[in-house]
């Protein structure tokens, strides 16, 4: 184990302003973090699915969010704020069983140490009813937040059944970037990717090119989101795109089977696949990174 | 004078038969075209196209009529840049000429419920 919490793999992106860690940090791990004003990091985590039940994908289904939680709080230093990009909870068509999962979310991760959640929503908490529920739990659909000089902006792609950012939100979008300075630091959360990773596994948002060309102008653009269920990276332009794990269930890679399906649970290697990840931003640099963990059996 | 009539009667008869058989040809070519476009209802419904495996022909036109059993529900078709809003009591056609031979997906494109992911089909275009 101390060897695991010794090595980080590094691979560095060409011209993407961020560098990948890849596991191999333990929660234990000392991480002598800067604290300069230009520096800061944070936690995301995504497509926790509160609710899902399927014991040949996850038979610690009940356990896996609250195990990341745990994770969370040990860290050796706490993150500025926490973000959930999207899908907290599993969809479905009770109105009731809907609230009680994301009551049911919201006190799990009350448990946070850190105070300052961001919550969006994924389309398994928004789709069905076109976001009425979430807002009732965790407010605005798409909104922005400001973060030691990083502006953060938060993308609905999802309460669209249509997978659509809108032209309302569009315009939302262009009318604070046109406040922004060009080169300020922007980070956009969102759930689906905005580029067309898959579209045949609903591995895109309708108008996302749209969202993307809005953001072209800016040179200091990082785009952070979940909904794939696996670590990727991806450049449009300038604009680096990275995918987190989920939470309850691993996918398979785009394309590598004819049907994407959930990849089953693994005893031999429990929870593989599934995890969090900290960005540290370097703030002067536009530059972030990224360090993901796993969640294992002794969190 | 009487043959020469009777040469005339003839000849309008065998234009006539000529004009006739031609017709029936062409209303006979029209109904192998006719016959040779395939229309094919598919049905959505939480959360399955029914049927959701459809083989067709290459270069015969096809005629897609979608329809919905319950709620919203998207039909696309991505190689053949197709795809549809369906609706419960509303059908909706999409005429196509499959140019390729291959088996393409379809997929709901709407987000449905639980089992929108599993929410597709197989189109198998023959030579």
């Amino acid at each position: 184990m101390k060897d695991l919490m010794n090595r980080r793999d590094l691979l560095k992106l060409g011209g993407m302003g961020v560098a990948v860690f890849v596991s191999g940090t333990t929660l234990a791990a000392g991480r002598g973090r800067r604290k300069e004003s230009e520096s800061f990091y944070f936690v995301q985590l995504s497509d926790t699915h509160w609710g899902f039940s399927g014991p040949n994908i996850n038979p610690d289904s009940e356990g896996t969010l609250k195990k990341a939680v745990a994770a969370v709080n040990a860290l050796d230093e706490q993150p500025d704020f926490i973000v959930f990009t999207g899908d907290l909870t599993q969809t479905t068509d009770d109105r009731k069983i809907r609230r009680d999962r994301m009551a049911e979310f919201r006190d799990i991760v009350s448990q946070l140490k850190v105070k300052t959640v961001r919550f969006m929503a994924g389309e398994h908490d928004a789709s069905l009813d076109r976001g009425e529920a979430y807002q009732e739990f965790f407010g605005d659909l798409h909104y922005t937040f400001d973060h030691n000089g990083v502006h953060f902006i938060v993308l609905d792609n999802v309460s669209d059944p249509m997978a659509a950012v809108g032209e309302q939100q569009l315009r939302w979008l262009q009318a604070d970037l046109k406040q922004m300075k060009k080169d300020a630091r922007i980070v956009v959360l969102t759930h689906r990717p905005l580029f067309d990773l898959a579209p045949d596994w609903d591995w895109a948002t309708r108008d996302g090119s749209a969202v993307i060309d809005a953001l072209m102008p800016h040179p200091n653009v990082t785009v952070l989101y979940g909904h794939i269920h696996q670590e990727h990276h991806h450049m449009t332009g300038h604009i680096a795109h990275h995918a987190a794990k989920s939470l309850m269930w691993a996918l398979p890679e785009p394309g590598s089977i004819p049907k994407k399906a959930q990849i089953p649970w693994n005893s031999s290697e429990p929870y593989k696949g599934l995890g969090f990840r900290d960005v540290e931003a370097e703030v002067a640099e536009a530059r972030y990174e990224i360090n993901e963990f796993p969640i294992g059996r002794a969190q | 004078m009487k043959i020469t009539k009777f040469v005339n009667y003839a000849l309008a008869a065998a234009v006539l038969v000529f004009l006739l058989l031609q017709q029936t040809a062409i209303q006979s070519s029209a109904k192998e075209i006719s016959n040779d476009e395939q229309i094919i209802r598919i049905s959505a419904s939480t959360f399955e196209f029914n049927p959701s495996e459809i083989t067709v022909k290459k270069g015969v036109p096809v005629t897609l009529e979608l329809v919905s059993q319950d709620r919203h529900h998207g039909f696309k078709l991505p190689e053949f840049h197709l795809r549809a809003d369906i609706k419960a009591g509303v059908v909706e056609k999409l005429r196509f000429i499959p140019d390729k031979a291959g088996t393409f997906t379809f997929f709901c494109d709407v987000f449905c419920g639980d089992g929108h992911e599993d929410m597709s089909g197989t189109l198998k275009v023959v030579e």
